[in-house]
């Protein structure tokens, strides 16, 4: 091909001779800016940390629930989607098992290792509001529509309904539990109950008033309530009121009016000393336990102290963690907003984060076909690349010869969200899966037509795949199964045939989430939530050698077309490079782990999502995050601490003879923004697949509090 | 007097590397009166209008090539000639652009100067004296150069060029060994006459040289170091053929105070025949530095105008059309000047020249009597004066009486004549005439009206006050007279046309205005002009259109932007904007209050007179302020042009006033309580639109800021490159 493309260039004139040498030999590329992927994250509703796991379940409007690992720089590990008719209206985890409860009326244990709700139980008490636990772990309470709150007992395998306490009038919106467990408060329309648990008697009844003026008919909601050790019970109220109350008494102590709307979630830290709030405004306002002034140390109260305004809409969900605050809400960001005062300097750590797109793809690109299939949870979309013809200098935008195309919008069957999708990199397959299904179709494009036909009878065996993934002959494909094993299915014109599965020697029972395959067919590499990677000789249908276990899981890797060096890289940002044949780290690795990254390449927030090469120069290592596009040369010196890292800039105003000695590894490319994807065709042009992050915004619903000018 | 008004910086000046020289060569006029090529000290002409403050073109030569003599206008071809390094001499257009590519002669000698003034030709003076027309020497332009300076050890230390009539005269001055010599130069015929100029006990050398022509004779004036400024005249029809060198007698015109020391870099210039201009010396009455620019009234050795030159001064300074041209500091600046003849002077007219009086044929001013003691006509200038206006003013066919039989007949005469005879003296007089005797004839009207009350001359005085030559101060008692004799017209007139009326008697007519029943006014005629104006203002509140963000519940409500608007029926019949949709006052009060907001004043001085107005009468005044500002709240404002109407601020500094004279008692009155109210809440919704629109501007503002983002369409193909 490149030989093919030099003997052209003879034909032509010196110029664009000169410009397709450079093309080739320089780091010049041309880039289709893809911005019609309409991804659009959905809200989130409800969050639940575990501090003994350090991981946070988040709950999303859809349905679906992500788990991240807050130990492991925030990378989100699991994602479990998500069900039209399930809703999750609260998260709840009690020990290392996570519940939800929705407005569906059924109470859901999640299985985290296969990624799918392990049962769901009705809890016959209409729309379910609230799911809370006791501090001991030994049952769940839930808020129900009908006035019940009902509690259930935590067993080993499921969950058993025990009774319920004495019915109220009016729903039960949130729940708290005293850390003793002899008592819950619950948050109702008007008011607040506190409950006996022995005895299911309601012992207290605090009155919340309603808002001032025109909000005065409107019954107040308490949308949160929590109950402190020492009986104290903070509520937040559709009134905009944060309210203290004596749980003893059932007397009011302080009412502290933040908002002109809703109050919606609160959350407390673990010693009781802080408590924040969310308002619809999109603030998040913290309360501290603390002495009004330095002489009374001892006359503790709850005192306003901080306000955050990092979301735009309703702030529905709350966690304050050891170090940080963590909020989410209708503008489907989540914030983790670090609580300075807990760290000594500024570093990586105390920085403000916020986690816009998923740690995985969801853009996958036919490279020889030059189509683009895009997966949201109800359909998936495939497209057609454009085509230029022209040649330009670097930053010119070329003229479109043909527009990109739409060539098909592929809804899925059933209730079940889409978790998984591929496409072969001929472009002649396509694969999507669900919780419950695994779909295989054939594509044909002649021209302008495009055929689909879906594949009639899959292997029995293929019921659901974490990860779907085609060989590059287009020849197999491999789908990751349960307990990190990948089933590899051959795939021919005539039939579909389940030919071997291939089974991690760890007895890992952790869901696959990444899995990459060789150019020349031999090698498949999986990578697990345990932070394992596997990689299996495929023509010999069995395990090749396992990477060493680092401590970080990879978020992005892939295995080099010409060296078959798998890359891989964490997401503590560290890269690797194995050699499959040598089942050894490169020397370049080694090198790279000898000198360490450079800091500002271990500052970045988000993770890398993709690796990948580029066939003409096997040098050069193609990986991307939300904020960067990057290209690692090999071949040039690493840069150390002192070095510029960012040096494009500097590099493009030196001269040619200045360059070289200006010349480091990482040439980092920040004109994309907002990436999703980035990937190198067979024509070596790139694809970078962009979602601004405006153009989610402006698909929000408009925010209770309209910023009106200058104000 | 003379006045120096507030200047204005022309352009930049580069430093040059010695302190001493100056950054700019010199300064002509073009064409356009408005323009003014500046040569800088190096290689650029730049073109300036003048006014605009702004280049309109600029010429350099090459690097290494040098100005050497400022660039000048050619009024006859339109075009611009310069020379650069002594020899070559560029001709070119405004609109050409290149100055090397315009045209360019080399003459055989070295030019000292290209003079050009509107009406002749562009002569060059050479270093050693010679001189050329431009166009007869650009025809040969190698034609050989005669030497007019024998000696090597003279130089030509400063020329100019002077049109008188049809005569074009190239005026230089040399130095030789300490002694100075003035040339002239005449052109066609060529004469060359040199003087020597006195020289100064101290031997310093002049320091500036100002020519300029009067009455056919050139008068040149120098300044020297000690603060003396000399002045030499030339006749123009000067003796011809005079061999040799002739003394060239001197007068000293000024002698400046220089403070220590001598002048260093002083300049003078003559700004008509009684004004210099000098820059670069010391102002008297200021302690130290020498950056001052002032004018001096030759006549009587009077400092007339000083300005401080920031930065330092060069000693050079150009005067162009009632402008003087001063580099300073790092800038140039333009200060616009004014010289009137002095009132000494045009009162006794003694430096005016007899043919320039009488060809504009005006009533000389008889003598300092007439002036000082008024009734006492006398001295002979002034019937000979008397005699000569009689005969013009016969030969005009117009049997009429003079200013002093004008004068004897208001001492008796009845009002009816009086009347008659005044406006036939008033409409056929001249405006010089007017001045003077238009103050007489006012001060014995009002002086015979103090005397006999039953005598008074309403029309009289009132075609006195439109002649506009009468001011306040000429007759004080005038305006207290119409007051007195509730001659509202006067006093109309009186507020209208006086520039000087004392804050005391402001507040006389204001309080009378105010304490006269309606009925009284509305038959008096006034200014048919404001009354209209307070017409349309009254009448406009019934089209009740209202914009400028005042909407009428607002008056009642608090400022709080969530505050509902109550509902139409609560609005009763208290409803304070109804009522102030009525005028307070009768039309034609209105008329008079309006003329007393438009009285020039100074609050200071006003403030302890206005506290002579009683509680009622500031609540009336003030709810008659409230009137009209909410009237100019609405559209009325921009709906009515009208020459003469109060003016907002007027309206509200009026208001501050009143307030502030009467505070306590508009407090303590209980029939003030609303009326405060109503104008409290009106002002701050005022307030509140002004900071609305305070915030409005702020984000258009930022609008201006924000770069154009690229559009970014949802699918391009680019190109990148990564080093």
């Amino acid at each position: 091909m490149f030989g093919k493309s030099e003997e052209n260039t003879k034909e032509r004139d010196d110029k664009t001779s000169n410009c397709f040498l450079r093309l080739a030999t320089m780091g010049e590329f041309k880039v289709h800016r893809v911005r019609f992927f309409d991804y659009m994250p959905t809200a989130i509703r409800a969050m639940a940390f575990n501090a003994h796991t350090e991981r946070l379940a988040l709950g999303r409007m859809d349905g679906s629930v992500e788990i991240f690992n807050f130990a492991d720089h925030y990378f989100q590990e699991k994602v479990i989607p998500g069900k039209d008719s399930r809703s999750i209206e609260a998260l709840c985890w009690v020990g290392g098992r996570l519940f939800s409860a929705g407005l569906n009326g059924e109470i859901t244990e999640y299985d985290l290792e296969n990624l799918r709700p392990k049962y769901s139980l009705e809890a016959y008490g209409g729309p379910i509001w609230t799911i809370t636990s006791n501090s001991q772990g030994a049952h769940l309470a839930i808020g129900c529509e009908d006035g019940t709150v009902k509690l259930f007992e935590v067993l080993e395998e499921s969950i058993q309904f025990e009774r319920n306490l004495d019915r109220q009038k009016g729903r039960i919106i949130s729940l708290s539990w005293h850390p003793s467990g002899t008592q819950i408060a619950a948050g109702m329309m008007d008011m607040i109950r506190v409950f006996d648990v022995p005895t299911g008697r309601a012992v207290q009844r605090l009155l919340v008033d309603r808002g001032f003026g025109g909000s005065k008919s409107r019954e107040t909601v308490v949308w949160s309530v929590v109950f402190l050790s020492d009986c104290t019970i903070i509520s937040g109220d559709s009134a905009g009121k944060v309210q203290v109350w004596d749980g003893h008494t059932g007397t009011l102590v302080k009412t502290h009016l933040v908002t002109k709307w809703d109050v919606l979630a609160l959350s407390v830290s673990k010693d009781e000393s802080s408590v924040v709030v969310g308002t619809s405004e999109g603030t998040v306002i913290q309360f501290q336990f603390i002495a009004p002034t330095l002489q009374q140390q001892q006359d503790k109260e709850w005192v306003r102290t901080r306000t955050f305004k990092n979301h735009t809409h309703d702030v529905r969900a709350l966690a304050e963690i050891e170090t940080a605050i963590v909020s989410g809400g209708m503008d489907t960001q989540l914030v983790v907003r670090p609580l300075l005062e807990k760290f000594d300097e500024r570093s990586h750590a105390s920085a403000l984060r916020k986690i816009h797109f998923p740690h995985r793809n969801l853009v996958f690109c036919a490279k020889k076909a030059g189509l683009l299939l895009f997966q949201f949870p109800g359909q998936l979309e495939l497209w057609r690349l454009g085509e230029s013809d022209g040649h330009g200098k670097p930053g010119d935008s070329l003229p479109l010869k043909r527009k990109p195309e739409k060539l098909l919008h592929l809804k899925r069957k059933g209730e079940d969200h889409i978790c998984c999708s591929a496409l072969s990199p001929c472009g002649g397959w396509l694969a999507y899966s669900t919780m419950s299904s695994v779909r295989l179709y054939r594509l044909q494009t002649d021209n302008n037509d495009i055929s689909i036909t879906k594949v009639p009878k899959l292997p029995k065996i293929l019921r659901s795949a974490h990860q779907l993934c085609f060989s590059s002959d287009s020849s197999k494909l491999f789908a990751a199964s349960s307990q990190s094993s990948v089933l590899v299915i051959a795939l021919s014109q005539s039939e579909c045939k389940y030919v071997h599965t291939l089974k991690p020697k760890s007895g890992s029972r952790q869901p696959i989430h990444l899995m990459t395959n060789s150019v020349d067919g031999k090698w498949l590499a999986t990578a697990n939530s345990d932070c394992e990677i596997h990689v299996y000789n495929v023509q010999k249908l069995k395990l090749h050698c396992i990477v060493p276990v680092y401590g970080s899981c990879p978020s992005a890797m892939g295995i080099h077309p010409t060296t078959n060096n798998l890359t891989m890289v964490h997401a503590d940002q560290q890269i690797f490079e194995y050699s499959i044949v040598e089942k050894q780290y490169t020397d370049w690795s080694r090198k790279l782990q000898k000198q360490g990254l450079h800091n500002l390449w271990l500052d970045r927030d988000t993770p890398v999502t993709h690796v990948t090469f580029n066939p003409k120069n096997p040098e050069q290592i193609l990986l991307h995050d939300m904020h960067m596009f990057c290209i690692i040369d090999q071949s040039l010196p690493l840069p150390d601490q002192k070095n510029q890292f960012y040096n494009q800039m500097t590099l493009r105003n030196l001269s040619e003879q200045e360059r070289p000695s200006h010349l480091h590894a990482f040439k980092i490319c920040k004109t994309f923004q907002d990436l999703l994807s980035v990937s190198l065709l067979d024509d070596q042009s790139l694809v970078m697949v962009e979602r601004p992050l405006l153009a989610i915004t402006s698909q929000l619903p408009a925010p209770v509090r309209q910023k009106k000018f200058a104000t | 007097m003379a006045t120096l008004f507030e200047g204005f910086t022309l352009c930049g000046l580069v430093q040059t590397p010695r302190a001493s020289d100056s950054a700019i060569q010199g300064i002509e006029l073009d064409g356009d009166s408005d323009h003014a090529v500046v040569t800088d000290s190096t290689r650029a002409v730049t073109l300036y209008k003048v006014s605009d403050q702004k280049p309109l073109g600029s010429w350099t030569v090459k690097q290494g090539q040098l100005l050497t003599c400022p660039a000048v206008f050619n009024f006859q071809t339109k075009e611009y000639v310069v020379v650069s390094d002594n020899k070559v001499i560029r001709v070119w257009k405004e609109e050409d652009l290149n100055l090397d590519k315009a045209f360019k002669a080399t003459v055989s000698a070295d030019v000292w100067r290209v003079h050009s003034a509107p009406g002749g030709e562009p002569v060059v003076l050479f270093q050693r004296g010679a001189v050329r027309l431009l166009d007869s020497l650009l025809s040969v332009p190698q034609q050989p150069i005669e030497d007019i300076l024998s000696e090597e050890e003279e130089d030509i230390r400063w020329s100019t060029n002077i049109m008188a009539e049809k005569q074009h005269f190239v005026l230089f001055t040399t130095e030789q060994r300490g002694e100075h010599f003035l040339y002239v130069q005449r052109l066609n015929p060529n004469t060359l006459q040199k003087y020597r100029l006195e020289s100064e006990d101290s031997g310093a050398s002049p320091l500036s040289f100002s020519a300029s022509l009067r009455d056919k004779h050139i008068n040149l004036l120098y300044l020297y170091p000690n603060g003396c400024v000399y002045q030499s005249v030339v006749a123009v029809q000067g003796p011809v053929g005079l061999e040799g060198v002739q003394a060239l007698p001197r007068s000293l015109r000024l002698r400046l105070p220089v403070g220590e020391g001598e002048l260093g870099a002083a300049s003078a210039v003559a700004l008509d025949e009684a004004h210099v201009a000098v820059v670069g010396m010391p102002h008297p009455s200021a302690r130290t530095g020498k950056d001052f620019l002032c004018i001096w009234n030759t006549n009587f050795q009077t400092l007339q105008a000083g300005k401080e030159m920031v930065g330092r001064i060069r000693g050079q300074v150009w005067c162009y059309l009632g402008k003087l041209f001063v580099p300073h500091g790092k800038a140039l600046s333009v200060i616009p000047y004014e010289c009137q003849k002095s009132s000494l002077a045009s009162a006794l007219g003694k430096l005016r020249h007899p043919g320039i009086a009488v060809s504009k044929s005006s009533v000389a001013i008889p003598s300092w009597n007439t002036l000082l003691h008024g009734d006492q006509p006398q001295g002979p200038t002034k019937i000979v004066d008397t005699r000569k206006s009689k005969l013009r003013r016969k030969s005009q066919s117009a049997p009429a009486l003079t200013v002093d039989q004008v004068l004897e007949l208001i001492k008796t005469g009845p009002v009816e004549e009086v009347r008659k005879e005044v406006e036939a003296l008033v409409s056929r007089g001249d405006a010089q005439d007017l001045q003077l005797s238009v103050g007489r004839l006012a001060c014995h009207l009002v002086a015979r009206s103090q005397v006999e009350t039953a005598f008074y001359a309403p029309v009289a005085l009132a075609r006195l006050v439109q002649t506009q030559c009468l001011c306040h101060s000429m007759c004080p008692d005038l305006l207290l007279l119409a007051l007195e004799h509730k001659d509202y017209f006067l006093c109309q007139l009186c507020l209208q046309l006086f520039p000087d009326i004392p804050e005391g008697v402001t507040c006389a007519c204001l309080k009378t205005f105010i304490g006269v029943p309606d009925g009284d006014v509305e038959m008096v005629s006034l200014e048919p002009d404001s009354v209209s104006f307070m017409e349309g203002l009254v009448a406009a509140g019934a089209r009740g259109g209202q914009q400028n963000g005042f909407s009428p519940p607002l008056f009642e409500d608090s400022c709080d932007p969530h505050h509902q608007p109550k509902p139409p029926q609560h609005q009763d019949k208290k409803n304070p904007t109804l009522q102030l949709e009525v005028c307070p006052v009768g039309l034609h009060k209105a008329v008079l209050l309006n003329e007393v907001l438009q009285t020039p004043y100074s609050d200071n001085l006003l403030v302890p007179h206005l506290k002579d107005l009683n509680a009622p009468q500031v609540i009336l005044f003030l709810q008659y302020l409230q009137f009209i500002y909410l009237k100019y709240s609405q559209d009325v404002y921009t709906q009515t042009p009208v020459l003469r109407s109060p003016t907002m601020t007027q309206i509200i500094d009026w208001v501050c006033l009143l307030l502030d004279a009467h505070f306590t008692v508009l407090v303590m009155a209980p029939d003030a309580k609303g009326l405060l109210s109503n104008l409290q809440s009106f002002v701050k919704s005022q307030v509140k639109l002004f900071s609305e629109l305070g915030k409005i501007e702020g984000s258009l503002q930022e609008l201006h800021k924000m770069k154009p983002s690229k559009d970014i369409s949802q699918y391009s193909i680019e190109v990148i490159e990564l080093f």
